[in-house]
């Protein structure tokens, strides 16, 4: 029961600009593909994924975590058969998603970034349309497209044309539309970007449930509360590489210290660093720019005035001082060198 | 080959074009009848063409019905689904092969070809009043004349709609679809070209040629018309080449 995902060295580089832009760096309205000049000079290169392996064991709860344009939605995409992979494999339970499409196709439910219903049909079509199309029969398909737009609250819009629905309701419809196979993998892209709080506990509730039945479950997102709150195990991806694995609490284990003191002060000297490394319980200092200082620690408010003291005896002013608890972000940050929201 | 799936996607077209049927019509078949009321009933009702142009007209006027039906049935909604909110998801995650989606589309491309062929025969004759004599002794000739006009509309839809954006829908009609009925031996047989050797000639590579001399073919062959043979043959090509074309566009643009 359950099914795993494994990959392997996935390879993706876009030689046009994505549709969608990877699916999610903004996107430009450049019409279409011409294929003509491939001879010009500028030759489009972007290279999404480069060189990512992991593995989903059957029936857990997985996040992909990284900020925008880091390939998360391009390792979707390879794996629910919609962006062909320059090279590597994707299995998805005893298939190679792009050796059986049709086969991987019927294990996978998939709730895009954007909501990209069947805008020329109704809500209840959209779901008795879909159940169709995986072969459910008719009184199947109508039992289950009624029981998923009552749990998702849409039974009053149901005979509505979608083009007319709120973002909200796209979603959920998005996911009702996953659900309506019952598929044993689902995967959602960014599923609580842009929902209001209550729809996104709502939703955190549907995906924990959801996971209780043995599904697996593949979630991207850049929100690390979220990831926290709900992944059994997390990837984090930058730059189409993968960048640390592992369970919420294994990875924020690995950040020195756990706490992080982000300062800023009017001016830095090596003598200052040193003096802020002798400090108790400082694991790590580093100063990315001029005048910060990130200083990981295992605590965090009781640093401030042995820190206010060493700034003083070297005759430094200090200007902000910002303290995060043991994070996903602050792990982020460990790794990047950069906030998930630069 | 998943028939369930195919049929599915099939219900789900059928089931867009009935509720847009009116609309659709309107779209494809007001055009032409304009055009025959005006050359077949205005210009032959005052003696500017003689009562004989009617029975040129009628087959151009279906072939350009068909054509412009199969294309708009399957090329508009492809350049909608493939923009950017990538409407065509919906249905490329279907459990089948990327391909018979496109197949599918074809069918219904084709279906809706020869049901507006098929209105405008009765319509035009209506229009045009007596005076048009069409000869249905051949109907296995007309059928796959007809079969294959709709089959070049819809292909031709399918590759049409895998190249064009959204913003470029105005140029097609411009570019592509306006020189094609002009140029199409719809409105005069191919024949009278003869008086202009290089045109003669050119309108050649114009699918529509072939549909128009070969239902002129088999329902007024009184009338000056292409050989039967020549217009199947020729058309079975264009149909193959762009059902090649249309298919490999899709796939391209299907995947990323």
């Amino acid at each position: 029961m359950g099914i795993g995902i494994r990959i392997e060295n996935l390879r993706k580089v876009f030689d046009t600009p994505p549709p969608m832009a990877g699916r999610g760096a903004g996107f430009s309205f450049t019409p279409a593909r011409s294929g003509r000049k491939d001879t010009s000079p500028k030759k489009f290169e972007l290279v999404a994924l480069d060189g990512v392996s992991f593995e989903i064991r059957a029936g857990e709860i997985f996040g992909l975590l990284g900020p925008n344009g880091a390939g998360k939605s391009t390792t979707i995409g390879i794996l629910t058969t919609r962006t062909q992979p320059t090279s590597g494999r994707a299995i998805i339970g005893e298939y190679d998603v792009w050796q059986e499409q049709v086969k991987a196709k019927r294990l996978i439910g998939v709730v895009p970034q954007r909501p990209n219903l069947d805008f020329s049909l109704t809500a209840r079509e959209i779901l008795t349309f879909h159940g169709a199309y995986f072969g459910q029969s008719f009184r199947e398909r109508e039992r289950r497209a009624d029981e998923l737009l009552e749990k998702f609250k849409l039974t009053d819009r149901a005979t509505h044309m979608v083009r007319t629905f709120s973002g909200g309701m796209m979603q959920r419809l998005s996911i009702a539309r996953a659900m309506m196979h019952d598929p044993e993998v689902m995967f959602l892209d960014e599923p609580s970007a842009g929902l209001d709080p209550q729809t996104r506990l709502l939703l955190w509730d549907t995906i924990r449930e959801y996971n209780r039945l043995g599904k697996t479950i593949v979630l991207t997102t850049h929100y690390m509360d979220e990831a926290d709150a709900l992944c059994h195990r997390l990837a984090i991806i930058d730059h189409g590489k993968i960048i640390a694995e592992g369970t919420p609490t294994e990875l924020k284990a690995t950040i020195p210290g756990g706490y992080l003191l982000r300062l800023r002060f009017d001016r830095i000297s090596e003598a200052l660093l040193n003096d802020l490394r002798a400090l108790p319980g400082v694991t790590e200092v580093r100063s990315a720019e001029a005048c910060s200082v990130d200083v990981y620690a295992g605590s965090g408010g009781p640093l401030i005035g042995p820190i206010v003291n060493a700034a003083v005896a070297a005759g430094m002013e200090l200007r902000d001082v910002h303290i995060q608890e043991p994070s996903l972000e602050t792990l982020f940050l460990h790794h990047t060198g950069r906030s998930l929201r630069d | 080959m998943n028939w369930k799936t195919f049929y599915a996607l099939l219900a789900r077209d059928a089931h867009v074009a009935r509720r847009n049927l009116g609309p659709t019509l309107l779209q494809n078949l007001l055009q032409p009848l304009l055009f025959t009321f005006v050359f077949g009933k205005v210009m032959t009702g005052s003696g500017m063409m003689p009562a004989s142009y009617k029975n040129m007209l009628l087959p151009g006027v279906m072939a350009i019905s068909m054509v412009m039906a199969g294309v708009q049935a399957v090329a508009m909604p492809l350049i909608t689904e493939f923009q950017f909110t990538r409407e065509i998801e919906d249905r490329l995650l279907a459990p089948i092969e990327v391909g018979w989606l496109a197949v599918a589309k074809i069918v219904t491309g084709m279906i809706q070809a020869m049901a507006a062929g098929l209105v405008v025969i009765p319509a035009a004759w209506l229009i045009m009043g007596s005076g048009v004599t069409l000869d249905f002794t051949h109907p296995v000739e007309f059928l796959l004349v007809a079969l294959l006009v709709a089959g070049f509309s819809s292909t031709g839809g399918l590759a049409l709609g895998c190249s064009v954006g959204q913003t470029q829908i105005g140029l097609m009609f411009s570019l592509v679809l306006a020189p094609m009925m002009m140029f199409g031996c719809a409105y005069y047989p191919w024949s009278a070209l003869e008086s202009f050797p290089l045109l003669h000639i050119a309108v050649l590579v114009n699918p529509l040629v072939y549909a128009s001399e070969g239902l002129r073919g088999a329902l007024v062959p009184q009338v000056p018309h292409m050989n039967t043979l020549v217009v199947i043959g020729a058309l079975t090509a264009i149909d193959l080449c762009l059902l090649f074309l249309g298919l490999k566009k899709f796939r391209q643009k299907a995947v990323s």
